[in-house]
């Protein structure tokens, strides 16, 4: 697990729920999912048919803007509307196509000057990055943004703020928002504009945050109300959820992406590095459409946990059958510690169970491994091959590790 | 020990968390490296001492154990790493610990999924001390001839595949550690072998860059060759590239950066490592494997090309008289572990122990060959479970209901008898409850509880040999022996036991025979002839209707049923049923606080000879 986007509504929750009183006002946002009942929403939250309201999806992507999925200065009447049009309608934003199902409705912010303040990580030092010419575009005017390092395990200060010649009224904001930064573990946080009313009360109205995947188990708390959605345009399947779940009970690593359930080409791959290696050579061989899924399994998984990860993938693989076949890779480098024979025992189970579907369905596997007993290992898919009637090449470490692929795609 | 070296031959290191299987791997190195000593001196595992046995080739040896850190250190200030094998939940203090002790100069970090937040502060805090840390999320790292970390390179037929026991003139540095032996294959094909080889790890912010290692090969003068493999995300190409237009790395270096199918996914994928992820366009693989090019770096077209490229490169090396091949040695030849012999089938052991009834050496235990999951999912009875156990099979149900029934009657009869007695007085002695329930169960025997076994014995013999019932208990009493299973201290013919009142009309309901139970019940109305308590009493029924019961489920042959007799499971359904009972009284006592009890003097008659 890595840097996790979540949604702007839980970010600005994280934030402004902890920030000490009087810096900025109380969180005032209303997430609405794929089925919210609209018309519920004003007795519970009174202040949407009292106030001026801003309405924009809250999928983790940015530029709603120039996509003209904002609505600004409007009353609760127009904020249904904008989102009964937008609900569960595709749109296609870069290169992702998908649905919007969240919006995020927040009191409108009358204001004049615009700020802006990002924090990121690096490697020795988290870096904050402000200007006070804020809003749309800010790329544009990157010359004038002033850049703070803080090393890591340090402080910020008001001395440091104050030569960088940050406003002072925003001083506090800026030293608790950073103490937050790193005790909630983010990894990147973006408020694009900020701004500060007359009475010296801080707004957050645009905001982007990531947070830290690997640090959950420190904040068992703080983070048990926070989502991480999937990134927009990646269509999250069942069976994902199933192995990322399996991966978090696990001390191995089992990781998988489907890419194209329509894809010829199915992956049983091992080895962090060594599961990118095939797939580049894949698509470097121009089959890259028929890639059907990314993932790895690596780390020693027991019987058990391979078997329900070849599961899962021989089901996928196996739904709806092709008229030209398909083609497996159960391949990997040669293991540091991982028991091939073990794994291995755990696939031919499923392979088993999926005899009769990769007969019918000409399914063609090739298998390349080395490490822990990988003699028994290969010995033992390869019986079970001639056993089932099912094509399966079998490779050792002796056969180089990519040059498995080309003859295999040839005959696809 | 150069700057430019990290490990050598005479590198100590302490191990934290006793894991026996990579502390086993190390010295194994060590030992076909012909290493004088073993690598590691001390293991680190919270809440233990002592120490850790381990071989140095065919001789085993011990390694001390210590709770903490700086407690290890303190004993070895020659140990100048800290291997960490903590899970990521708990590796950060033990890292951070090393750092600040001045004799650990490296750190090795194998967890996966550690908070960036703490490995950063891991990396400042080794920058400030001047250490190196590896990691984490890695294999670690081999310096061939010399010095191993954990896992890496894998079994020893791979460490002697690709002599990564003696050195020689290429160094390795990986993002990745499961392509190490991959490449240490491919290497040691194409040239003389690795010099060593280091995983830097997956994450995003790895405890030391491939700059920094490929820095530290650049100055050994032993190492002619440098090849790093990369992957998508990051910055740290850019890096070496300033690196090498500052002529900071001057020695041929072969690169390769994975990740270049990212490009055709719609969305960003996370691969497997958590660094693997390109934000931007620069650092994409293919981006970078271009500006590496650009850089002079010798980039193949794909990781498909990598092990000609390195061929070719190292050919001209020698052609251009750079450099001499590294002449091989002969590994130290180690012993097989009994263990891995036996996978192999190049050994074999009769075993000690047989076992037909139960295991636990599968995914989940069985009784039988039935997982207890199992069991429980078709909802087994005592009685079941004792059919599985006992007499290995499903035993029909009006078999398992009437063992359950003799469970259910015969699990107390009170504190007054041997067994509970004996149970209460070693719960007033403070025995604990099992010390307690042996000393009851020791009672069990031919007076007491135990007259279940003789029973079948005698009933069977007798009424399998046709002898008709009036002689059997003339030919007993001949013979002075009291028929077991028959007499009552207080039941009588009149004053029947309820007890088996209830037995006797299970059986017959029951059982699709009872000829046992006849021949008893002949046997009773001549015995009461003689006196008015000589009834069939409760373990004599047991008995009879135990052997109605092997006999006319049809399950047993008559083999087995003798066999059954024979061994005594009888008097082992009373034990087990008598447990119940006897745990009760002892719990019993031990809520009431009982004293210890001591027999009161006048209730013993002191026989004593006159003294002197």
């Amino acid at each position: 697990m890595a840097s996790k986007k979540i949604r702007e509504y839980d970010a600005k929750r994280l934030i402004l729920a902890r920030l000490p009183k009087g810096i900025a006002a109380a969180y005032r946002g209303v997430l609405v999912g794929p089925t919210t009942k609209l018309d519920a929403l004003p007795k519970q939250f009174p202040w949407l048919v009292k106030e001026k309201l801003a309405v924009k999806p809250d999928q983790l992507f940015g530029k709603r803007k120039q996509y003209n999925l904002v609505l600004l200065h409007s009353d609760f009447a127009g904020v249904k509307k904008f989102i009964l049009a937008h609900r569960n309608k595709k749109v296609t934003i870069g290169k992702a196509t998908d649905a919007l199902t969240h919006f995020l409705i927040e009191p409108m912010i009358a204001h004049q000057q615009e700020y802006y303040i990002s924090i990121t990580s690096q490697r020795t030092c988290d870096v904050i990055y402000f200007s006070a010419e804020g809003g749309f575009n800010i790329e544009e005017r990157w010359d004038r943004v002033k850049k703070i390092a803080i090393p890591v395990g340090g402080t910020l200060s008001t001395t440091q703020l104050k030569s960088a010649g940050i406003p002072e009224k925003l001083h506090h904001f800026m030293v608790e928002l950073y103490r937050l930064y790193v005790t909630l573990d983010f990894t990147y946080l973006e408020i694009n504009p900020f701004c500060i009313d007359v009475k010296g009360t801080v707004h957050l109205l645009d905001m982007v945050a990531q947070l830290d995947g690997c640090a959950h188990f420190l904040h068992p708390q703080d983070w048990k109300n926070v989502e991480f959605p999937r990134s927009f345009g990646n269509k999250s399947y069942p069976e994902e959820e199933f192995i990322s779940k399996l991966d978090e009970e696990s001390g191995a690593s089992l990781k998988l992406t489907i890419l194209n359930p329509q894809g010829r080409i199915w992956n049983i791959l091992s080895g962090g590095g060594a599961s990118i290696i095939y797939l580049d050579t894949i698509v470097d061989a121009g089959l890259g459409k028929e890639l059907a899924n990314y993932g790895e399994y690596s780390g020693n998984p027991t019987r058990e946990e391979s078997y329900q990860y070849a599961k899962t993938v021989l089901d996928l693989m196996t739904r709806k059958a092709h008229p030209k076949g398909k083609l497996l890779f159960i391949a990997g480098a040669i293991a540091n510690f991982t028991d091939v024979k073990e794994t291995f025992m755990g696939i031919v189970r499923a392979l088993k169970e999926y005899q009769e579907k990769l007969r019918t369905q000409k399914i063609r596997i090739i298998v390349r491994r080395g490490g822990p007993n990988y003699e028994q290992g290969l010995k033992l898919i390869h019986d079970t091959g001639r056993e089932m009637k099912v094509p399966i090449e079998v490779h050792g470490p002796e056969t180089p590790m990519v040059s498995i692929v080309a003859p295999a795609l040839e005959k696809l | 020990m150069k700057p430019y070296q990290l490990f050598d031959q005479d590198t100590q290191a302490l191990f934290y968390n006793l894991k026996a299987t990579p502390i086993q791997r190390m010295l194994d190195f060590d030992y076909v490296c012909r290493r004088k000593k073993p690598s590691i001196v001390g293991v680190i595992h919270p809440g233990r001492s002592g120490f850790h046995k381990a071989f140095f080739g065919a001789v085993e040896i011990v390694i001390p154990v210590y709770d903490r850190v700086g407690e290890a250190v303190r004993h070895h200030p020659q140990a100048s790493v800290l291997i960490n094998f903590a899970s990521f939940r708990s590796s950060f203090l033990p890292s951070k610990e090393a750092l600040l002790a001045p004799s650990i100069k490296v750190v090795a970090i194998v967890a996966e999924d550690i908070p960036q937040r703490q490995t950063r502060e891991l990396i400042a805090l080794a920058q400030q001390q001047k250490k190196t840390i590896i990691g984490p999320a890695t294999v670690g790292g081999i310096v061939a001839g010399k010095f191993r970390i954990g896992y890496a390179g894998g079994m020893m037929e791979n460490i002697i595949k690709a002599k990564l026991y003696r050195p020689g003139s290429v160094g390795l540095v990986s993002k990745s550690g499961g392509m190490m032996n991959e490449l240490f294959n491919i290497i040691a094909r194409t040239t003389d072998g690795i010099s060593e080889g280091i995983a830097i790890g997956g994450d995003t912010f790895p405890g030391s860059t491939l700059l920094d290692h490929l820095l530290r090969y650049e100055a050994n003068p032993n190492i002619h060759l440098m090849i790093a493999l990369s992957e998508l995300g990051g910055r740290d190409e850019y890096d070496i590239i300033k690196a090498r237009k500052e002529k900071k790395l001057t020695k041929p270096l072969i690169m390769w950066v994975v990740g270049t199918s990212a490009k055709i996914f719609p969305w960003e994928v996370q691969f497997g490592h958590a660094g693997a992820k390109a934000g931007k366009e620069e650092e994409g693989a293919e981006a970078k494997n271009k500006a590496l090019r650009a850089a002079g770096i010798i980039v193949p077209s794909s990781f498909a090309e990598l092990e000609s490229t390195i061929q070719e490169q190292f050919q001209k090396l020698i052609r251009e008289g750079k450099m001499k091949p590294k002449q091989d040695t002969q590994p130290a030849a180690l012993p097989l572990d009994y263990k891995d012999a036996v996978k192999k089938g190049l050994v074999r052991q009769a075993t000690s122990f047989t076992t037909t009834i139960s295991s636990d050496v599968g995914e989940e235990a069985t009784y039988g060959t039935m997982p207890i999951s199992d069991v429980v999912a078709k909802g087994y009875g005592i009685g079941e479970v004792i059919g599985l156990l006992w007499f290995k099979r499903k035993l029909p149900s009006n078999f398992s209901k009437f063992l359950e029934m003799c469970i259910v009657i015969t699990a107390d009869h009170g504190p007054a008898v041997s067994g509970a007695h004996n149970a209460i007085v070693a719960a007033r002695a403070g025995k604990d409850v099992v010390s307690s329930l042996c000393s009851g169960l020791l009672t069990i025997g031919p007076r007491f509880g135990g007259a279940i076994d003789d029973a079948c014995r005698y009933f069977k013999q007798a009424c399998d040999a046709h002898v008709p019932p009036v002689q059997f208990v003339e030919d007993m009493k001949k013979k002075g022996i009291l028929i077991p299973g028959i007499g009552h201290r207080v039941k009588s013919k009149r004053n029947p036991d309820k007890r088996v009142e209830l037995l006797k009309k299970y059986g017959l309901k029951h059982f699709a025979k009872t000829p046992y139970l006849h021949y008893a019940l002949e046997v009773e109305k001549a015995t009461l002839q003689k006196a008015e308590n000589l009834i069939l009493n409760v373990d004599g029924c047991i008995a009879v209707l135990l052997l109605d019961a092997l006999m006319s489920s049809g399950a047993f042959s008559i083999k087995e049923i003798d066999e059954i007799v024979q061994i005594g499971y009888g008097n082992a359904l009373f034990a087990l049923a008598r447990s119940i009972g006897l745990i009760g009284h002892i719990l019993d006592q031990k809520r009431l606080k009982s004293e210890l009890y001591r027999h009161p003097t006048e209730d013993i008659l002191y026989l004593l000879g006159e003294g002197n």
